[in-house]
């Protein structure tokens, strides 16, 4: 599809997108309004504004591509971000958080905390997490949506960071979240639409639902076939000997150099080759044989613990706790306490929006999530066609997982599809970024700025401090997207989603349900989840089961200080989220049944909402 | 199951899919349940923001 296509659709998207933040601005009055979407959201725009909000470009692109080298056991993820982070979050924790935020009169999730537990330190500490750390999360959609417009529009990266960054200040800082939601949920919509084609393509190529699963399970079994038919070839250029773990570590090493070889100046690459002359043959050979290579890649990750696309890998191995640890329960369990994602409850005015918006988001989020996880690995029943190169995806995408789905479209799904895929990609990674900034700018506005710094309810200019927030918030993505180095960004963005589950989850839990949880309970929980989140990422986690941990590494120059096995466990592989949330859980516990119990008056006042359904009393 | 041998991840198939027939299920029996008498205190809220608005 030519780029001049592309672009008119991406003008008419963005026009769209003015126009809805312009019909937001005409509707936003008050704080309520700007802050909390006026508390009359409709449950569709609720459930595709949450749903949007959840997914964002990583979502589908990224962990497609995962999926793709991990397999269908992704679908668990899939399964727990529609049971606990729709079902769970939106009926057992939608309407408490809705009548408890609307009678204590928050507008924001650190608010509600705050408020909870009587606590200036706990709103202004909360924010400050999400001042801190959520811009370097929104940087890195910034970055991932400016790369996407830079290949798909062949617009320079900095130009597209710049226009993305002032279309989404014309409808953030105007609009709101009303502002927000209206656009999230046109977004949504595309979005759903373009996954649902896509799904339907790749099955219909693929011969329909069960024969596609069933060549996936028979790849492993296939690719070793194949590699045995190119056998004898192998044996002619390998030294005599070896057995086959031998031959295929020769063979390894050999593709090694020839990666390697292709970093280099043509000079350079004469000389190499000529010391090297195995990894000319091996060159040759795999252009005959690309089998070869399958055969070479599907063994490497069996070492760790692959056992084949639709199967669980060996429990205990690095992909294993990748795949479980971070991938299922970090994502899976962290969504709940999205300060993003739970401030939703309180946009909606009673609990039958909330049941109505249930099915819309448990639907959106198949359609999003279990798609990218179903064609991701199906991949590589398409790649594996000789058609198609006759290789695994992640072969075919050079080792780079991010570039699996966007190659996968535009070799298995028609042209007219380039566009359709565009605007879905656009809309997921917009639709998560302008959610962020609103909730950074209220942090800076509302929780830091009012209640941590001047110490007031309700300042008389809110909205323009917010609106102000919104705007720092934009130019501080920009600055870091333009400036720290994308690992710091990636490892970030974990940070934040550990922090978030590890700090927010034990005391928003107590918050909602506990009434004997105390100020200095969910004051302890918040530091020792926050402390120990940061110290297992900084000092001990190996994200992705491979990346050094930060600090681990510039301070002492070693990966992880804790390299070798605990119990059997490989504690550097585990996410922060397993330890660092029953620490911050049982901190909460313990310490509020040790310390006095708030005051009666305060904590029936706060469930006084939840007790009613329908408040009665200010305070 | 579903072309998909391990017990394992076809089963993380069909409660993804089961997951959202719940989803579905419950919007339907709950559609037109929950909706709630706004209660005093939001009306005193909307007046308070009315009052702001114009004030601002």
């Amino acid at each position: 599809m030519s780029p001049t296509i592309m672009a008119a659709v991406a003008l008419l998207y963005v026009a769209a997108l003015v126009y809805l933040g312009f019909r937001a601005y005409k509707n936003t009055h008050s704080t309520t309004d700007y802050l909390l979407a006026g508390r009359n959201a409709h449950p569709f725009v609720m459930a595709l504004s949450y749903g949007s909000t959840f997914i964002s470009t990583s979502a589908i692109v990224g962990f497609g591509g995962v999926a793709a080298i991990f397999g269908m056991g992704m679908m668990w993820l899939t399964f727990l971000n529609i049971f606990v982070g729709i079902f769970i979050a939106f009926v057992v924790f939608g309407r408490r958080t809705r009548l408890m935020g609307h009678h204590v009169q928050a507008h924001t999730f650190p608010e509600l905390l705050g408020r909870r537990f009587d606590s200036r330190f706990i709103q202004a500490f909360s924010g400050g997490v999400i001042l801190i750390f959520m811009p370097l999360y929104a940087s890195a959609v910034l970055i991932g949506c400016a790369r996407y417009i830079e290949t798909s529009l062949q617009i320079d990266f900095q130009l597209s960071l710049i226009l993305l960054s002032v279309v989404m200040g014309l409808y953030v800082v105007v609009g709101g979240l009303k502002g927000v939601m209206y656009t999230d949920a046109l977004q949504a919509v595309l979005m759903f639409g373009g996954m649902v084609i896509l799904l339907a393509f790749t099955y219909g190529k693929l011969g329909g639902i069960i024969p596609s699963h069933q060549a996936l399970t028979d790849l492993p079994k296939r690719i070793d076939q194949e590699y045995q038919q190119a056998l004898p070839e192998v044996q002619k250029i390998a030294p005599a000997g070896m057995g086959e773990a031998e031959t295929l570590g020769w063979l390894q090493a050999r593709l090694d150099e020839l990666k390697l070889v292709k970093t280099m100046d043509d000079s350079k690459k004469a000389e190499f080759m000529a010391a090297h002359p195995d990894a000319g043959k091996v060159g040759a050979l795999v252009k005959q044989y690309p089998q070869v290579v399958n055969k070479v890649a599907v063994t490497g990750v069996a070492k760790a613990g692959f056992r084949g696309w639709t199967r669980f890998p060996t429990p205990g191995t690095n992909f294993f706790y990748v795949l479980f640890t971070s991938i299922i329960m970090g994502v899976g369990i962290g969504v709940l306490a999205q300060p993003q994602l739970a401030v939703r409850f309180m946009t909606v005015k009673s609990q039958r929006e909330i049941n109505r918006a249930v099915p819309v988001g448990g639907i959106f989020i198949l359609a999003m999530i279990g798609v990218a996880y179903i064609c991701g690995p199906l991949s590589n029943v398409w790649f594996m066609m000789k058609e198609h190169g006759g290789v695994i995806s992640v072969v075919k995408a050079g080792g780079n997982p991010d570039v699996i789905i966007p190659l996968f479209i535009n070799d298995a799904l028609p042209a007219w599809f380039g566009p359709v895929f565009m605007l879905t990609l656009l809309s997921a990674a917009m639709s998560t970024l302008s959610s962020q900034l609103h909730v950074i700018g209220t942090s800076v506005g509302r929780d830091v700025y009012e209640k941590g710094i001047l110490g007031v309810k309700e300042h008389p200019r809110a909205v323009l401090i917010t609106r102000l927030g919104v705007f720092l918030a934009i130019i501080a993505t920009f600055i870091i997207s333009v400036v720290l180095p994308e690992g710091i960004i990636a490892a970030a963005t974990a940070i934040f989603f550990g922090l978030c589950a590890a700090a927010f989850l034990p005391m928003y839990v107590g918050a909602l349900f506990w009434k004997r949880m105390t100020k200095a309970g969910a004051v302890a929980s918040l530091l020792a989840g926050f402390g120990v989140s940061f110290f297992w990422l900084m000092f001990i986690q190996n994200v992705k089961g491979k990346l050094p941990a930060l600090l681990a590494n510039s301070l002492l120059g070693v990966p992880t200080i804790l390299p070798d096995p605990i119990f059997g466990i490989h504690w550097n592989w585990v996410e922060a989220i397993m330890v660092a949330l029953p620490v911050s859980t049982a901190v909460a516990i313990i310490v509020s049944l040790l310390t006095k119990q708030e005051s009666p008056d305060h904590v029936r006042w706060c469930f006084e909402g939840i007790r009613k359904g329908a408040p009665t009393r200010s305070r | 199951m579903l072309g998909i041998d391990d017990f394992w991840v076809w089963s993380a198939y069909l409660l993804s899919l089961l997951s959202t027939l719940l989803c579905i299920a419950y919007g339907a029996v709950m559609w037109n349940r929950g909706d709630e008498v706004p209660s005093n205190e939001t009306a005193q809220w909307a007046e308070e923001e009315d009052k702001l608005g114009k004030e601002l």
